[in-house]
């Protein structure tokens, strides 16, 4: 199960030039600024945009290369459009069924009641596609891909058009379908928030090119990377709660690395979580600083060096046991603590964020 | 009420726009598809040609009808070789020069229609599984339901006003080609301004009913 994708794609902005192998399962996140040519690329999966001399592999199916195309009524995919796309002339259900009546029946791996529920639009089927609001429009938009039980999902910014009310009412429903359905997703954002919360793997786009692709974990350390991130440039990671103090009302997750404490949001012991610091929250000192207000000191390695965009600051890749965490400071403490790859040092967690 | 001659009169335009429209439907779909989506050089000058109609005076595109139709027209001989009567003054010759009269009238509301469609649903439908011809059916008719309804009343009602190209093409012929708005002219000829009277009047109650329709169903299937 794995995703080749390759096309060069000339548009009036950019040259998509992408050749690509991705994991054919969990969440993969297609990462840049607009007009980087993320959704460009989307289209060319979906067969939307064609490129002859291109190549798409997926899952072992040829839907195109020199000789073959598989015009995109005949590919087992799922479309999400940032605009949604409902047809107007047909209310809730009937776009439900549009997609659901056209998939061959031996291949239908999801009821539209499974679907319904998954996605709460139990309510809303009877009601003209103009009587939705935003967030129940995407709702439906994802509902009716899903309906024709598709191999791979494709999402190209499903909450770009919504605020931000809405996208934190739409997003736990992606999560489910993230962790419910083995169903592998290419999802299209500028959102460094929702990439953190839902991405197994990300491919960084930048004018038309592939700046980096891999594991979220590994390609959000890199010191390269988080240049285009700017403020948002952080690592996200996998954890555990371990513990949870009723006291201070605190959690303690365990992560390839150590503990950390972190705000008690209710989540059980046991439960698996995903944690995100940025690299603005985290600060170096030579010791253990225990007149500090700040509850997450860890022993770390510095592993390397990164430059920043504006000349006063530099940024730090370390390693807490497995786990690679980034830090920003000036380039003046850097200086003054003389600090360097090898560097054994403490790092200091201002915030830590559970995405998940 | 009305005397026999001016009742074929009638029953022969309905006849006429009726054929017409269908006909016209029927071609000016893929036409107009065509020309709201396309791309090709061809569509700027086919556009153009599909709009002449409009303004030309009808009289000069009866004239070229004739012309071309007639024995020693292009099409006349075509005709001929196979074995075919010419088209002038003919029900047959009637059809076809409404056909071309009356061609923007259904081809603009259509392409309209298709252009303000777009491609987002066509290709939603692909996501879908549905194939062209299936999106075509299921969603694009159904999303210009308003621009083919605009576009049957007024190839209709078009082709019923029609005077100068039935002059032209299909003479006076009572029960034959004589058209209502022909029967029209022969009664103001003869000073019979009472059966003038009961044409006229039947026509601007009809013309007014076809506008007053319009209104009514045009906002329906709004996207």
């Amino acid at each position: 199960m794995s995703l080749r994708i390759r096309c060069h794609l000339p548009r009036p902005a950019f040259t998509l030039d992408v050749d690509l192998d991705v994991p054919g399962d969990g969440v993969t996140a297609i990462f840049g600024r607009s007009g980087s040519g993320k959704t460009t690329l989307l289209r060319y999966v979906a067969g939307l945009e064609r490129d002859t001399g291109g190549q798409l592999l997926i899952h072992g199916q040829t839907w195109q290369d020199e000789r073959h195309w598989l015009p995109t009524h005949r590919r087992p995919l799922g479309y999400v459009f940032q605009d949604a796309r409902l047809f107007a002339h047909l209310d809730v259900a009937d776009n439900l069924a549009y997609g659901q009546r056209r998939s061959a029946a031996g291949e239908r791996r999801l009821s539209l009641p499974q679907i319904i529920d998954l996605l709460g639009i139990a309510p809303l089927l009877r009601r003209r596609v103009d009587q939705l609001s935003g967030g129940e429009r995407q709702r439906v938009a994802i509902a009716r891909a899903l309906a024709t039980s598709p191999r791979l999902l494709l999402m190209d910014e499903p909450l770009a058009s919504l605020d931000h009310a809405r996208k934190q009412e739409i997003m736990p429903y992606l999560e489910r379908l993230r962790d419910d359905l083995a169903l592998p997703m290419l999802y299209v954002s500028h959102s460094p928030d929702e990439v953190a919360r839902l991405a197994d793997q990300i491919v960084v786009l930048d004018n038309g090119r592939v700046l980096a692709s891999g594991p979220l974990t590994a390609v959000l350390a890199s010191v390269d990377l988080p240049l285009r991130l700017g403020e948002d440039a952080g690592v996200v990671f996998a954890g555990q709660v371990l513990e949870r103090d009723s006291h201070w009302h605190l959690a303690r997750i365990g992560f390839a690395g150590g503990t950390l404490w972190v705000r008690d949001s209710g989540i059980p012991v046991g439960a698996g979580v995903r944690l995100r610091i940025l690299a603005r929250d985290v600060s170096i000192s030579r010791q253990p600083d225990h007149e500090s207000s700040i509850i997450n000191i860890l022993p770390a390695t510095i592993t390397a060096q990164g430059r920043e965009e504006h000349p006063a600051l530099a940024l730090l890749q370390l390693r807490v046991g497995e786990t690679p965490l980034l830090a920003r400071l000036t380039r003046a403490s850097a200086h003054r603590l003389a600090l360097e790859v090898g560097d054994q040092v403490w790092v200091q967690i201002k915030a830590v964020a559970l995405v998940a | 009420m009305l005397s026999s001659a001016d009742l074929a009169a009638v029953w022969l335009t309905v006849k006429l726009a009726t054929v017409t429209s269908v006909l016209l439907l029927l071609l000016g779909t893929p036409l107009a598809w065509w020309l709201a989506r396309t791309r090709h050089w061809l569509s700027g000058p086919l556009g153009a040609l599909v709009t002449l109609p409009l303004i030309l005076p009808p009289t000069v595109l009866g004239f070229y009808l004739l012309v071309l139709m007639g024995p020693d027209g292009l099409v006349g001989r075509a005709l001929d070789a196979f074995g075919l009567s010419p088209l002038p003054f003919t029900f047959a010759g009637l059809v076809v020069a409404s056909m071309i009269y009356s061609l923007p009238f259904v081809v603009q509301p259509l392409q309209q229609a298709f252009a303000a469609i777009g491609d987002g649903p066509l290709e939603a439908a692909a996501t879908l599984r549905a194939s062209p011809w299936d999106a075509f059916f299921t969603v694009v008719v159904p999303l210009a339901a308003s621009g083919f309804f605009n576009a049957a009343i007024l190839g209709f009602a078009h082709t019923v006003g029609e005077f100068g190209v039935v002059l032209m093409i299909g003479g006076n012929i009572p029960g034959k080609t004589q058209v209502l708005s022909m029967a029209l002219f022969n009664h103001v000829e003869a000073l019979d301004y009472d059966a003038a009277h009961r044409l006229a009047g039947g026509m601007l109650g009809f013309s007014f009913v076809v506008l007053l329709l319009l209104n009514i169903f045009r906002p329906m299937h709004r996207r």
